[in-house]
């Protein structure tokens, strides 16, 4: 694009990234997971699917750490590092699935509550009011129950009891933007609903969508995590949840098989903690002076 | 509050200055009235749930168990029946000790009662310790942002915040219950108290606290980070307000400006926020009773969605939506009360 | 000896200046007026006769109250002149006070830290009547009072341990002109019978004009002008000065409502400042030689000074 608009955005990208390479944390948190997506693509390649075979599994039963299964064995006698590896793929698609369908419902929804007013607005706030206020857990295991268990239905019941903090945000957002003199300009220029909040108030969150998308991942990466430990997803994918589920219902607690458990948690809070710093320091570039605080 | 919290605490906008038209008792019955409604949804959202999926019903209450004949035919017969009638039998009571949990054949309702107070033990302790611990450090680290406290204790809660609770608990009892790393195991492996131990003697109240240090210290590490946050965030927040130069100018010294001004508005919010954050809460309780085998709501829940035990969980879904409606509603009211820009 | 000497004050923040070298005195039972824009360093300048600056400020130069070095003393001693010695009226806006607290505590506050009258709620009702407000005020919160009415609390909450200097910072700015008038009568009578000195800081020369003994006006952290007020509104000697009275249109004077003086161009930037006189770039009289030319104050007539190379004695 060579329109002005285009040249701004792409002077706008490239100021960001300068900021953001100088964020310690931010930049700490960018390469760690660099590091798991790395692993989650390379883990087709590198590990054969026979390792997640139960059948084929040659290790001794809750066998600890040692040279050659460096995180141990679980209760079949397959290689947990080699588990953990493939469950980087699957922790994270899942994760990055939900956070989209989040995101899109809570813009959406927080974009036309924000920019309409009267009934449909109010029905809109009443509905993510209620998604707020009723508990996370509670809500996810009822739908999930219901749903049944596999990776898909996991990614919608955690879409759908996750949009609402956003919606709030987007809304609050909307609305402060709508208030400044050149949205009234638009709308005296015949500029309707679709074209105003399309081309004015989205370009305008977008920002703000980015960091709170990142802040979101990690919570939705904490959700599946929960939900697979229940059971609540697919039993076959191992998931770190749905390892952790596997230790703990294998009674690798009991026999104080710590390698079980310790590294997919490991796993978890590197990953989570990565999207946090990330989404914190990109909150501090966009929005400086925590306007949203 | 950054993202972060709002994101994650995920409710309705904490009330920072309200306007308040009209006397005090309206705002409050409208506030009632806003809970009640809230809870009325959840209700019919229980009803249609069940029953407005693709599939044979009486396969979801079925699934996974064995019922005879007989009823699996009163069953049919019950789910026959016109819907705006079961709809009707259903919200006209949902607290009907009629209603039998499929797992364990007794009311739904007793057994929440029985499974209540262990859970109320358990998170309350937690909860108070969490708070008190929590608010401090998040004072200590809110007054001097970006002095060495503050950087360790932050990095400190946000490594707590991005850890799965269950997890915790399982490492803890790991550590601590079964022995690792060279530590003997010291604490009690799950439970709520040894089997035969008279519980209602002191001695047996001493078996029962030992079997919650550990899964009280679990929820207490996962809390506190969250409330050492919003503390944390408060205080920073406040600092900027100009008031707190004029203390100065007065001759205050440092750590009174803080403790008679700037901390003190500062837990307005923040106490709030604890209310408000109750959802987070039951989250944590439901995973790490399931750990320890503490037999509370939590555990409750783990065992119905293993059925599906349907009655059981849209009962226990429906108490922890009270309990943390309730909360919300506590917090709106308390603000009223503790805000004197609020009160008329 | 005077009340207050400022000697040769400066402040950085960094590396930017916020105040160049002041040298100012107060007498007692004076009122001094500092003008000036926003951002010249005046607010700077008043926040160094108690130390309130944030830590990241370098201040060089000495402030003398009371024959003592404000900025050499230790903490201790600090903290025992702030607001028995010296006073400063904040802005009343809604945050300056302390919102959730009654004002009755809040004027309370110092006289317990100081130990300035045994019987305290006396004196803030003392206080309350002084300024002009009903004693039973004092359980109000801030925000039920208006506007005009926090900034009398906010005098009366600096005169509560009677100073001997008041510095008020720009006390009338958010009211309207006849609650304006209202606060300044009380506050210039309040000095004169209580025998105080007072700086009165204020971009609006025209407030200054009437209420205080003395003007000096601030440009860029230095100060362009002093003189008795009077004189100085009347007949300004530096071109800045001169604009700054001619911004202000005088009610019964024709020509000036026909003939609007404006200054253009935007006050300097502190992190980079031109050469020679800081003003020259705007300045409607400028000579070449003002590029190039650092200014002191010289002379300019009996009491009088102003730092302009066209200024003669």
């Amino acid at each position: 694009m060579t329109t002005i608009a285009g040249q701004r955005r792409r002077l706008a990208l490239s100021r960001f990234w300068t900021q953001f390479r100088h964020d310690r944390a931010g930049m700490t948190g960018l390469i760690i997971l660099g590091i798991f997506i790395l692993t989650a693509i390379l883990a087709p390649i590198l590990i054969s699917p026979d390792a997640l075979d139960v059948t084929q599994a040659e290790g001794d039963r809750f066998d600890p750490p040692s040279l050659a299964y460096p995180l141990g064995t679980d209760e079949s006698g397959r290689s947990i590092l080699l588990l953990l590896a493939w469950g980087t793929r699957i922790s994270l698609t899942v994760g990055l699935a939900a956070t989209i369908i989040s995101m899109v419902i809570g813009t959406a929804v927080g974009i036309m509550a924000g920019h309409f007013r009267g009934v449909g607005s109010h029905a809109l706030v009443g509905v993510t009011d209620w998604f707020l206020v009723i508990p996370f857990l509670p809500l996810a295991i009822v739908l999930a129950t219901v749903l049944g268990p596999s990776t898909l239905n996991l990614i919608i019941v955690i879409g759908i009891t996750s949009w609402a903090g956003t919606a709030r945000l987007i809304r609050a957002q909307t609305m402060s933007i709508e208030g400044r003199p050149y949205i009234e300009r638009s709308r005296a220029l015949g500029a309707g609903n679709w074209h105003q909040m399309t081309r004015h108030v989205l370009p305008n969150v977008f920002p703000l969508v980015l960091a709170n998308t990142t802040l979101t991942v990690a919570i939705v990466i904490l959700s599946e995590t929960t939900l697979s430990f229940l059971g609540l997803g697919d039993p076959l994918a191992p998931s770190w949840g749905a390892i952790l589920d596997r230790a703990f219902s294998t009674g690798a607690v009991s026999q104080g098989a710590w390698w079980y458990v310790l590294p997919p948690g490991i796993c978890v809070v590197l990953v989570v903690l990565a999207f946090t710093l990330v989404g914190r320091a990109m909150e501090r570039i966009v929005d400086p002076r925590g306007s949203t605080a | 509050m950054s993202l972060l919290q709002e994101v994650a605490v995920g409710e309705p906008d904490p009330i920072r200055t309200p306007r308040v038209s009209g006397s005090t008792l309206r705002v409050v019955v409208s506030k009632v009235v806003r809970a009640i409604i809230t809870l009325a949804f959840v209700v019919v959202f229980n009803f249609f749930l069940f029953r407005m999926l693709p599939g044979d019903p009486i396969g979801l209450y079925t699934r996974g168990r064995n019922q005879d004949a007989e009823q699996i035919a009163q069953l049919r017969r019950d789910l026959n029946k016109p819907l705006w009638e079961q709809f009707i039998t259903y919200i006209s009571n949902p607290f009907d000790p009629g209603i039998d949990s499929t797992r364990f054949s007794r009311p739904v309702w007793e057994l929440i009662g029985e499974r209540i107070w262990p859970t109320i033990l358990l998170l309350g302790t937690a909860i108070v310790l969490a708070s008190i611990i929590g608010i401090w450090l998040g004072i200590r680290a809110g007054w001097k942002p970006g002095g060495r406290f503050d950087k360790v204790s932050t990095g400190t809660t946000l490594t707590l915040y991005s850890m799965p609770e269950f997890w915790l608990g399982m490492m803890l009892l790991i550590v601590f219950g079964v022995g690792a790393f060279g530590i003997p195991g010291f604490f009690p492996v799950g439970g709520i108290s040894t089997p035969g131990v008279d519980t209602s003697s002191p001695a047996g109240w001493l078996n029962v606290l030992w079997h919650l240090v550990l899964p009280c210290t679990t929820l207490l590490l996962i809390y506190l980070a969250d409330y050492a946050l919003v503390m944390r965030a408060s205080l920073i927040d406040e600092r900027k307000q100009e008031y707190l130069m004029l203390a100065r100018a007065k001759g205050l010294r440092d750590a009174m400006v803080r403790k008679k001004h700037a901390v003190p508005n500062a837990l307005l919010p923040t106490i709030t926020l604890i209310f408000l954050s109750l959802g987070f809460v039951v989250t944590g309780a439901i995973t790490v009773e399931t750990v320890y085998s503490w037999p509370g709501l939590g555990l409750l829940t783990y065992e119905a969605l293993r059925g599906p035990d349907i009655p059981l969980l849209q009962a226990v879904f429906l108490v922890f939506s009270i309990a943390v409606v309730g909360a919300n509603l506590i917090a709106e009211l308390l603000y009223i009360v503790i805000d004197p820009r609020v009160r008329q | 000896m005077s009340l207050l000497e400022f000697r040769d004050v400066s402040v950085d923040y960094g590396d930017i200046p916020a105040v160049r070298g002041v040298t100012l005195n107060i007498e007692r039972g004076e009122v001094l007026g500092i003008a000036g824009e926003s951002g010249c360093g005046k607010s700077t300048l008043a926040a160094t006769v108690l130390r309130l600056l944030p830590d990241s400020a370098r201040v060089g130069g000495a402030v003398i109250l009371d024959d003592q070095d404000v900025l050499t003393m230790t903490w201790g001693r600090l903290r025992a002149v702030r607001w028995a010695d010296a006073a400063i009226v904040f802005q009343g806006a809604l945050h300056g006070l302390n919102p959730v607290q009654a004002i009755g505590k809040q004027l309370a506050e110092p006289i317990r830290l100081h130990k300035t009258a045994t019987d305290v709620d006396a004196r803030v009702a003392e206080l309350l009547t002084q300024v002009g407000l009903p004693p039973s005020r004092a359980r109000a919160f801030p925000h039920e009072l208006s506007g005009g009415q926090r900034q009398r609390v906010m005098i009366a909450m600096a005169l509560a341990c009677a100073p001997d200097l008041i510095i008020a910072d720009e006390p009338t700015t958010a009211l309207d002109v006849m609650v304006q008038a209202q606060v300044l009568d009380l506050l210039t009578s309040l000095v004169r019978e209580l025998n105080m000195g007072m700086v009165l800081i204020s971009h609006d020369l025209g407030v200054l004009g009437t209420t205080c003994d003395r003007i000096a006006v601030m440009y860029a952290g230095r100060i362009v002008e002093t003189g008795p007020a009077l004189d100085i509104f009347d007949d300004p000697r530096h071109p800045y000065t001169r604009a700054l009275a001619g911004a202000f249109p005088r009610i019964g004077d024709d020509a000036a409502r026909y003939a609007p003086v404006g200054l253009p161009g935007d006050p300097p930037y502190a992190g980079d400042l031109p050469s020679g006189c800081t003003f020259h770039p705007r300045c409607p009289e400028v000579m070449p030689e003002c590029a190039t030319t650092t200014v002191e104050l010289r002379p300019a007539g009996p009491g009088r000074a102003a730092a302009c190379l066209r200024v003669l004695p």
